[in-house]
């Protein structure tokens, strides 16, 4: 007897064995079968895919205006061509105002961000987890995101005169609530089962918040960051155009109103273009390959192709 | 509880609860009631309930009945509204219809989060990790995303990671029933034989008969408004069943008929 019920056994764990081997052969055809590989197209065929067509466009747009200029000759004076504006780009750029523009814009508006970026963060995480200070301000935030901050710029000078601070405060007031609510809207959006999957796995509550609720709300947070730096690089140009003098220094908005003055439209046309480009550019070096890596690496990347 | 079967696959009760050890059962539960709110609907109502170490449970009921309520107040989820349970091992792994895998993290990295959080120290998470992702086949896949696997892989890896958890408890509320059929059966079979190799206790909610009937050692019928545990069957544990056999398919026509009429007693 003893003897059977040994050969029985080993017949039975070999024939597990071997079970065991197929379920692991059919699990991974399965698996193949199931799973398409990703193709994705190079770097290089993406930066052509994603700057071709803008820039053509962008081009066909000066070729058009260049030809309006040519063939139906308007006032140059209210009517510039592109040359014209080109010429104006190079003289501000001779004389050193375009540079020192750019750069004190664009420092001011990193600061500024920055700020607001330390500012919105730890006031977005305390609206999205104390209910009742976000029943209390919350509206009120999300009112403050719809006041053009521009509507700051005259109390501000009244109360800080026409000082850094002026225009800081009015970046502030642009991009605090954008930040904030970015990073509210990104906590509520976390799936209630991630956070139930950590409070299962034994998560306290600041590794809840910092392994799962925070990873998860990351999307969100930075589609608010984005909105943050607009509105910061918007109310920027808005209070440098109306504060102007005082120990404020010589940014875009100072050029493009002290253009407006001498009635040089071209210079005024030139500085807009400016400042659109400076935005752009902020976009893509700084945001754009965050977002597209930050979105790839959790599947919600538009220009992967399935 | 009214034990009413005699099908050939399926022994009454009292049979086997009597062949049963001493030892403390895994989880007890005694008149356990739960109601939404003071003055909501009932939703469990006395369940008494006792499950062995190393039983394979399938809790079974139409929608609503309150079968995931039941786990997820096992799993200490939700509390209930009167009755105790008692879970002896301390506490129990949870895995859920969805995956519910971190897509920022990697599938090793998500099966090292659950070390992590356990207290493994970091030196031993990765070789853990793989290893518990080899046990569902899938450590050719650790470096892999979430979006970039199938349903059913998914589905692996969250119970690779609540292996990870280290709990004797293993409690499921419909795992599989988002995945396709050919899926299913495979995770069937994949479940039974990391149940039979690690003797976890699993509870299983469905609402799928035929994948209680070939899952479970115990299958537990429950009915709405109030949910009520009604009938149970125990079926010979005579090694791993396919879902197409002849007995799998008798028992599930009797679970089926019974689970008919209850629903029948709702009609107006």
């Amino acid at each position: 007897m003893p003897s059977d019920t040994n050969t029985a056994t080993s017949y039975a764990t070999a024939s597990t064995s071997t079970a065991h081997d197929e379920l692991r052969r059919l699990e991974s055809g399965l698996d193949a079968l199931q799973t398409v590989p990703l193709t994705e197209r190079g770097a290089f065929r993406r930066t052509l895919d994603g700057v071709l067509p803008p820039v053509l466009l962008l081009l066909a747009l000066v070729v058009a205006w260049q030809f309006y200029t040519v063939i139906a000759d308007p006032r140059p004076d209210l009517y510039p061509g592109p040359l014209d504006v080109a010429a104006s780009i190079a003289e501000l750029w001779g004389d050193g105002r375009l540079q020192q523009a750019v750069t004190t814009s664009l420092s001011r508006g990193g600061a500024g961000f920055l700020i607001a970026v330390a500012i919105g963060t730890p006031l977005g995480l305390l609206l999205a987890e104390w209910r009742l200070l976000r029943r209390a301000l919350g509206p009120l935030l999300s009112g403050l995101q719809v006041l053009p901050s521009v509507a700051w710029v005259p109390a501000a000078i009244i109360w800080f005169g026409l000082t850094d601070a002026t225009v800081y405060f009015v970046v502030l007031m642009g991009a605090v609530p954008s930040i904030a609510n970015g990073l509210v809207s990104g906590i509520d959006q976390v799936p209630p089962q991630l956070r139930r999957v950590g409070t299962v796995l034994g998560a306290s509550r600041s590794q809840l918040a910092t392994l799962v609720i925070l990873p998860a709300a990351l999307p969100g947070y930075l589609s608010g960051l984005k909105q943050g730096w607009a509105f910061s690089w918007r109310s920027l140009m808005a209070a440098e155009i109306i504060a102007m003098g005082g120990s404020i220094g010589f940014g875009l908005g100072s050029m493009l109103q002290q253009s407006r003055e001498l009635a040089d439209l071209p210079a005024v046309l030139a500085t807009i273009l400016i400042i659109l480009a400076v935005g752009i550019l902020v976009e893509l070096v700084v945001f754009a390959p965050v977002e597209r890596r930050l979105l790839r690496r959790r599947g919600l990347n538009p220009g992967v192709h399935r | 509880m009214n034990t009413t079967t005699d099908a050939p696959v399926a022994t009454p009760a009292t049979l086997a609860a009597a062949g049963t050890t001493s030892a403390a059962p895994a989880i007890r539960i005694e008149g356990l009631g739960k109601r939404f709110g003071a003055a909501g609907p009932v939703v469990l109502e006395d369940i008494n309930l006792t499950i062995e170490p190393g039983e394979f449970v399938c809790l079974l009921g139409a929608s609503g009945c309150g079968k995931s309520t039941l786990l997820n107040i096992i799993a200490g989820l939700e509390h209930p509204t009167t009755g105790t349970v008692t879970v002896t091992s301390g506490s129990a792994a949870v895995m859920f219809q969805e995956s519910a895998l971190f897509p920022w993290l990697t599938a090793g990295r998500n099966v090292e989060l659950a070390l992590k959080l356990r207290g493994v120290p970091r030196a031993r998470r990765r070789t853990q990790a793989l290893e518990l992702l080899d046990l569902v086949n899938l450590a050719d896949a650790a470096h892999k995303r979430p979006h970039e696997l199938s349903g059913g892989m998914r589905q692996r890896v969250a119970l690779a990671r609540s292996l990870a958890q280290d709990r004797k408890v293993l409690l499921m509320d419909e795992p599989f029933a988002a995945l396709d059929a050919i899926t299913r059966d495979l995770l069937h079979e994949e479940l039974e034989r990391i149940w039979r190799e690690t003797g976890r206790t699993i509870v299983f909610v469905t609402h799928n008969v035929r994948e209680a009937a070939r899952l479970g050692q115990r299958v537990l019928l429950m009915t709405s408004r109030p949910g009520r545990i009604v009938n149970e069957w125990r079926i010979d544990d005579t090694g791993p069943r396919r879902i197409e056999s002849p007995e799998v398919s008798r028992l599930a026509i009797e679970i089926t008929d019974q689970l008919r009429e209850e629903i029948r007693r709702n009609a107006v």
